[in-house]
Parts: C-alpha cells; structure tokens; sequence
C-alpha cells in the first residue's frame, strides 16, 4: 500500500521544467490580472481618497483620507441624473425592440423550407459588410425627421444581423427539426410552436441578446452626439464626454501653457468629480457583468460558430 | 443549408404554412431597408454635387469630382497612412495577447482561480470608450496624473503629456485597446482549446513530454486553425478603423497623427456640411473594406473549408 502511494507520487511528481513552466504561467497570469484591474481599483479608490494623496502618489493601493466629497458632488449634479434617465429610457426602449426585432427574425431565418428565407438571410449578411455610410445614414434619418427624437435614440443599433445570426444558430443547433414535425402532428401551428415551444427553450440565447443589446446602448456616444440636438434628451455617455473629455483636453493644452500653476490646481478638484463620476456611471454594468457572464460568453461561442 | 428547389406548388405550401414567418421577419426587414438599404441609395450624393436646396435628384451629377478630390487633397496620404499605421499596429500587438491569455488561463488547474481571471479580465469589455479614454486622461496627465507620479519617483521628468502630445497617440490608442479587449478575444481561443482531446495530453505526459511540449505541441496546433482565421479576419477590417475611439482621443495637437478615414468623414460632413464629399470619401473607404473582407472570406473558404457566408 505504502509502496503503491510512493510510486504514483514519483510518477506525479513534477520536473524541474514544469515547475519552471508553472512559475511562469502563473506570473504571466497575475501579471494580466494586476494590469487589467489595477486601473478599475485605482479609480474606485481615488474615488474615495482626499485628490492630494492621489496625486501625490501616497495613495496608491487603498484609499487615504476618505472623502464623500466627490460623490456629494456627482450626486447634486442634475445633469448626470438627465443623463442617466436618458439613457435608462434609451437602454430599455432600446433592448426591449431590438429583442423582439432580433428573436423573431432569428427564428423564421432558422426555419428551413421557408420560401426566400435564403436570400433575405444574405441581403441583411450584405449590410454586416457594406454600408451606406455616415452621411447617407445621417440625411436618410433626417428625411424621415427621426433626427433629436427619442425614439431614434432607442431603435438606433438595436437590431444588428450579427446578433440575429447568433439567434439562428442557436435555434437551428439546439432545437431538433423532430419536435417540430411532432408538433405540427399534433395540430400546432408555427406560431404555438414558437411561442410555446421554441421561447421556453431559448431563455438562454434571450438573455445573451438582451446584454448585447443592453450593454451596447450603454455604451454608446456616437449616434447620441451625432443626431441628438436638445441637451434634455443628452444620455449619460454624451455628459460624460464633456466632463472627462473635453474638460481634461482643455486643462491639458492649457498646462503645457502658461497657466500651469492654475491648471494643476483646477484638474486637482476636478479630478475627484470625475473618479466619481466613472465610478457611478459604470458601476451598474461591472457590477452586474459577473453574475450574468455565463450569457456573454456563450454569445461570443455560439457567433463562433458558423451558423 | 441546403437550397431546395421551388416550384409553384411548393412555394404556395411554403407560404400557407409559413405565413407567420413572414411577419415575425417584417420588423428586421423594416429596420434594414430603412437604416442599411435606404443610406446605400443615397451613396449616389458621392456622384452628385448635394445641395440642400436642389433636393436630392435636382443636384448635378459631377462624377468622379468629389474623389478626385480626395485623391489629390494633401491630407490623402496622411489619412491614408495613419488609418493603415493605427490598424496593422493593433494587429499586430493585440493579436497575440488573447491567444497567450487563453494559453496560460487554460493551464490553470484551479477552476476557481481560472474562473476568477477570466471575470477580471473580460472585464474592461464592457467599459464604454469614453469612460475608458476618459480615465486615460486623468491617470496619464502631465503631473497630477498618478503615471507620471510614479515616473516621477523613479526619477524621469514626470511630466510627460501622454495624451496631448502627438508621438504618444498612437502608442496610448493601441495599448488602451489591447488592455480593453485582451480578455474578451481570449474567449474565443479557450473555447477552442476546451475542444482539445484530453488523451493527447495524457499520452504525450506518458511519452515524457513536459508542460511546454505538451502546449506547445498539442494546444497550439489544435488552435491554429481559429488562429489563422481570427487573423485573416483581421487582415479583412484593416482599412476600417472606427471613429468613436479615435474621435475622443483628438486634440488639436495630435489631429496631424490621429485623423483617420472615418474621423475625417465624420468631420467634412458633419460639421463642415460638405455632404457629397465626405460621402464619396466614406464610400471609397467601404468599397477596399469590402472588397478587403470578401478576399479574405475567399482565402478563409480555401484553407478551411467554410468561410463568413
């Protein structure tokens, strides 16, 4: 017995190379982590610390001379509130369409035997790789008069073929062509088949297109800038850009000036405020992204996969 | 999928059948024609001296005017080669990143330290871009930002514009990227190496292999195949750099070194309300990107077998 433990240790036990190899990788990896969530803690910290530590350097890893004064800031500021009903109306009415929009053409495109399935499914493949163009796009908006409406700010990325493909995939892959040749047997149209056999069996997929969706119109400034007008309907991304973007643009070119003195200062206080602001507005999405991971990367698996 | 053959009898089932089908694509539809197919058709402003006041057909047809223009604006080849330099420099640093991410999570045997550094690092992801450029500037301003602290310490100036100066812009633009999107591109390779065959593995540590070999000779081949095709497909969208990054990392000093086709669309028609010019330039760069993409799918097709479409 004791000498059957000894051989198989012998056996597992490791050589100088794989320890070498180990030690490695291992540094390798902490390495990643440090350098990818360094940056993530740090503003969470400077959030929280006094600006003079932070910019001294004496807080560097936790946080020194505690301070709300950032976030009292953020809060009474009514602008990021705008910004942030905004964009929640943005991001619901957004997800909300672009959902159904998504999962309802993701499923006829997944039926076979549908007359001109195929070339509907290569026109919309065609937009993935050729487009109309900023302008173009620009004046068609403005012809229908959708420019600085909410509802272009909702319906405006919602759809997208590659998010469509992934739902197509997904339910030509995963939900046998048997159950539906039983279910029609049976009585049971394609719209009962859909929603009462298909949509069940896709919670998962719903989901993955939910978050994309979701994320997305978080995220994004561009269309917000480019075809909003009214700063009422500003989203939060739009407000953050001017007060970390183009704030911190002017500071800088003025510190290389002869201001310097005054610049320092001024980007000191602002630094805070803006530590704050990062933490508030992107909080809700990382904090939320760990629980729901699973679904992310599932998406990026099953768009892998050539449906 | 197989195309099956239609005829008259089969289609009239097809339709009866399918019917529902058919309204459940209407919106997609709606939405393509309207936000893809209806901007393709007023590309023809590229060909067209647009003005606002002769509507969209009154307005003289000019031909190849506009991207004559461009071709000889002085700015061309500036554009050209920063739009060029900005992406193959990405390539060519951010490609390798994810696969050695995704090789040396996958040899962590701890599943809970493996799942933990796959949550840290797809992190960054889901920062939006200007949030992500926005803490640049405050963690890389000349003094105050705590970058420049630490350069300060180990005794350089500590006052270096990082994100002012235009030798820094490209730099600052393709290391933010690889450290936004190292993690989420690994997904694709783990994914990839989960499909490894475990007995390889196991027959080749019996053969004496040691952990290197054994990646090196088993999970990188295994990979190559989507290695070789994320790369082609990066090879495809080099002439498309997109302008939401770039347009927040402009100041006045770096335009000379940050302008890039997209920026400069953006700019010529948007705030300089020269529709047809900026159209034609925005087109000239679609049509490279797509003919980019299709020889690319073409090359992906032969080496693999199957290819985007």
């Amino acid at each position: 017995m004791a000498d059957k433990a000894k051989v198989k240790r012998k056996r597992m036990k490791k050589t100088w190379d794989d320890w070498a190899f180990d030690i490695i990788t291992n540094a390798f990896l902490v390495f990643f982590i440090i350098i990818v969530f360094y940056p993530l803690w740090f503003v969470l910290m400077a959030s929280f610390s006094d600006p003079v530590h932070v910019n001294s350097g004496a807080a560097l890893l936790f946080p020194r001379g505690f301070t709300l004064a950032g976030y009292k800031q953020v809060l009474e500021d009514a602008r990021i509130w705008r910004g942030y009903g905004n964009t929640i109306i943005y991001v619901l009415g957004g997800t909300l369409i672009g959902t159904c929009m998504t999962i309802l053409a993701g499923f006829s495109a997944s039926r076979k035997d549908v007359f001109g399935n195929s070339v509907l499914i290569k026109l919309l493949m065609f937009t993935m790789y050729f487009g109309g163009g900023t302008i173009p796009t620009y004046m068609v908006i403005q012809k229908l008069g959708l420019l600085d409406t909410r509802f272009l700010m909702c319906i405006l990325g919602s759809f997208s073929v590659y998010n469509m493909i992934v739902v197509r995939s997904f339910m030509a892959n995963s939900i046998p062509e048997e159950l539906y040749d039983a279910a029609t047997i049976d009585g049971c149209g394609i719209g009962n088949f859909f929603f009462k056999i298909v949509l069940p069996l896709s919670k998962a997929i719903i989901a993955v297109i939910v978050l994309y969706i979701a994320v997305a119109h978080w995220n994004s400034y561009f269309n917000a800038m480019m075809y909003l007008l009214d700063a009422s309907k500003e989203s939060l991304q739009l407000y953050l850009r001017q007060v970390l973007i183009a704030s911190q643009a002017r500071a800088g070119v003025a510190a290389s000036g002869e201001d310097a003195q005054l610049a320092e200062q001024l980007a000191e206080a602002a630094a805070l405020i803006k530590y704050a602001t990062i933490v508030v507005s992107t909080a809700p999405i990382l904090c939320m992204y760990p629980f729901v991971q699973k679904y992310f990367v599932k998406g990026v698996m099953i768009g892998s996969v050539k449906g | 999928m197989k195309t099956r053959k239609w005829n008259k009898k089969t289609i009239m089932k097809s339709l009866k059948r399918n019917w529902l089908l058919y309204v459940f694509w209407l919106p997609a539809i709606i939405y393509i024609a309207v936000f893809a197919y209806a901007p393709m058709y007023g590309i023809q402003i590229a060909f067209r001296d647009y003005r606002f006041a002769d509507g969209f057909f009154g307005s003289e047809w000019v031909g190849l005017k506009w991207f004559k223009k461009f071709f000889d604006a002085p700015r061309f080849w500036q554009i050209l080669k920063n739009t060029l330099t900005v992406s193959i420099y990405s390539l060519v640093v951010g490609f390798p990143f994810p696969i050695i991410l995704a090789l040396v999570m996958n040899n962590m045997k701890n599943l809970k330290y493996k799942k933990f550094a796959q949550t840290i690092t797809y992190m960054p992801h889901f920062i939006s871009t200007v949030v992500l450029v926005g803490m640049m500037h405050i963690m890389f301003s000349p003094r105050s930002g705590v970058i420049n602290t630490i350069l300060g310490w180990i005794g350089l100036s500590g006052d270096y514009f990082f994100m002012g100066e235009p030798q820094y812009y490209i730099h600052m633009y393709v290391w933010s990227g690889v450290w936004q999107s190292m993690g989420w591109g690994s997904i694709i390779y783990m994914a990839a190496l989960a499909g490894v065959d475990l007995s390889l593995h196991e027959a080749a540590r019996i053969d004496g292999a040691n952990k290197l070999q054994r990646v090196w000779y088993i999970d990188v081949p295994s990979i190559m195949p989507t290695i070789c095709i994320m790369l082609i497909m990066r090879f495809g969208s080099v002439m498309s750099v997109g302008y939401e990054k770039v347009y927040l990392m402009q100041n006045a000093l770096n335009t000379q070194q940050s302008e890039v086709i997209s920026t400069y669309v953006y700019k010529m028609g948007l705030l300089n309300k020269q529709y047809s010019y900026s159209t034609a330039i925005g087109l000239f760069n679609s049509v490279i990107n797509f003919i980019l993409v299709v020889t690319m799918n073409k090359v992906v097709k032969k080496l693999s077998g199957s290819g985007l479409w």
